[in-house]
């Protein structure tokens, strides 16, 4: 196999589960909805008042997302496990590596992106001033393929422990917790009318960290579990 | 004969029972190697060892050591596996099916419509697989070995829900993938119809029977 063909190889497997997942749209959607659900429901809990909710909205909304990716994180390799297509992709003459990217690079565009894009919504509902539009919309950017990456890493691990949903969280969660932190200050900065560049330089720093190390401890998690 | 598997004193335990110890044996070009044994006897356990996928308790397993040394990725393209799991996907139609496992096989896929028609798929094409009989998706899955390059085939229970007419096609083309110089290690407790003239047998037994496991 060649490179050419690598890269045939990276973007039909990604086509495969776009079709799957236009095919089984509840499943994608489902993340989305709790998404606005909860950002819906949060003006109507804590009252409309502007300076609770502006100072709320970006943990809120960054809250809600990285409860967002854990909601589907367990499905990223379930059906490829029990469908076998996993056992193929780890016999593939493909880098198995390159195979866990194509997968972290399709959830991102199935769940990661369409948050991004919703974002200006759900910072118009929850009321945040306009300054931190931009930040948020950044901090999401390059946040999100991190949740994917780490969740790909947990959903590998735990894929073949039948009900691995709770264990998977418990795995995820502190390791958002960076993320999270970094995500809120820069928005917070922003609003405080301060640049929030050393913040986005850091998550940016975080996503390659991820992105380049991912792969390599997904497809070693994939090998364990396929066992 | 060039050989593509030597196993040696292979031992296996799951779930802390041996479920065979000190097995050896190799399969050179052209041979078929039919697995025997009860239910759990580890059949499916062996052939997932053979392919890489699973690690033996002890002993080795060497996949064509003649081009072991030079290319250790070799085995990768000359090994087709199809396990209990079909990695045929629910929600993809047969043809969607066939295209991404060529693409995994790193297979060329020149004319997908001759090979459906040859499992007998076709004007089931544009069905997601979930709506296909059992039979049905096993002839996609099955459909690989018509475009697949590999010179080495591990097939688990490849006979399972097919009928008498597919059971038939698919010894035909055993028999000709042998004759091309291929080898195939397959488990099935169904007698094989077709007589191929280099067949070994291997039987495994409950190595703890006598132990008074079950």
């Amino acid at each position: 196999m060649n490179k050419a063909s690598y890269r045939s190889l990276v973007v039909a497997l990604m086509q495969r589960d776009f079709k799957v997942a236009m095919r089984r749209k509840s499943d994608s959607i489902n993340p989305l909805l709790f998404v606005l659900m909860v950002v819906t429901l949060f003006p109507i809990a804590v009252g409309p008042s502007h300076e609770v909710l502006g100072r709320i909205a970006p943990g809120v909304i960054w809250v809600v997302a990285l409860l967002a990716s854990l909601l589907g994180s367990e499905r990223l390799f379930r059906d490829d496990y029990l469908d076998g297509s996993l056992e193929q992709m780890v016999l593939s003459p493909a880098p198995l590596e390159l195979l866990a990217l194509a997968k972290i690079s399709s959830h991102w565009l199935l769940s990661g992106l369409p948050l991004v894009i919703l974002s200006p919504f759900c910072a118009l509902l929850l009321k945040l001033p306009i300054e931190g539009w931009l930040t948020l919309m950044l901090t999401l950017l390059l946040g999100t393929p991190i949740l994917s990456a780490m969740t790909a890493i947990g959903a590998a691990l735990t894929v073949s422990l039948g009900r691995g949903g709770a264990l998977l969280s418990l795995l995820l969660l502190p390791l958002f917790i960076p993320l999270l932190i970094f995500a809120t200050a820069a928005v917070d900065s922003s609003l405080l009318g301060m640049p929030a560049i050393g913040q986005l330089l850091f998550l940016a720093g975080f996503m390659v960290l991820t992105l380049t190390l991912a792969p390599l401890a997904v497809a070693a998690a994939i090998k364990v579990s396929v066992n | 004969m060039a050989l593509l598997v030597t196993a040696q004193q292979l031992s296996s335990v799951r779930a802390g029972r041996t479920l065979f110890a000190d097995l050896s044996f190799s399969v050179s070009a052209g041979a078929v190697l039919h697995v025997e044994g009860p239910n759990g006897a580890g059949k499916s356990t062996l052939l997932r060892i053979i392919a890489g996928l699973l690690k033996p308790q002890a002993g080795q397993v060497q996949l064509f050591p003649q081009h072991s040394a030079d290319d250790p990725d070799y085995w990768r393209r000359q090994l087709l596996f199809i396990g209990h799991k079909a990695a045929v996907k629910a929600e993809l139609t047969a043809l969607e099916n066939l295209a991404i496992q060529a693409q995994l096989d790193g297979a060329d896929l020149d004319d997908p419509w001759q090979t459906l028609e040859t499992v007998g798929l076709l004007g089931l094409e544009d069905i997601p697989a979930q709506q296909l009989s059992a039979g049905q998706q096993r002839r996609i899955a099955l459909a690989r070995l018509w475009s697949s390059p590999a010179q080495l085939w591990i097939l688990d229970e490849p006979f399972t829900a097919l009928d008498t007419r597919g059971i038939e096609l698919l010894q035909q083309r055993f028999a000709a993938h042998v004759h091309g110089g291929g080898s195939i290690i397959l488990t099935s407790h169904q007698a094989l119809s077709w007589q191929p003239s280099a067949l070994q047998r291997l039987s495994i037994k409950h190595v703890d029977a006598e132990l008074g496991y079950e």
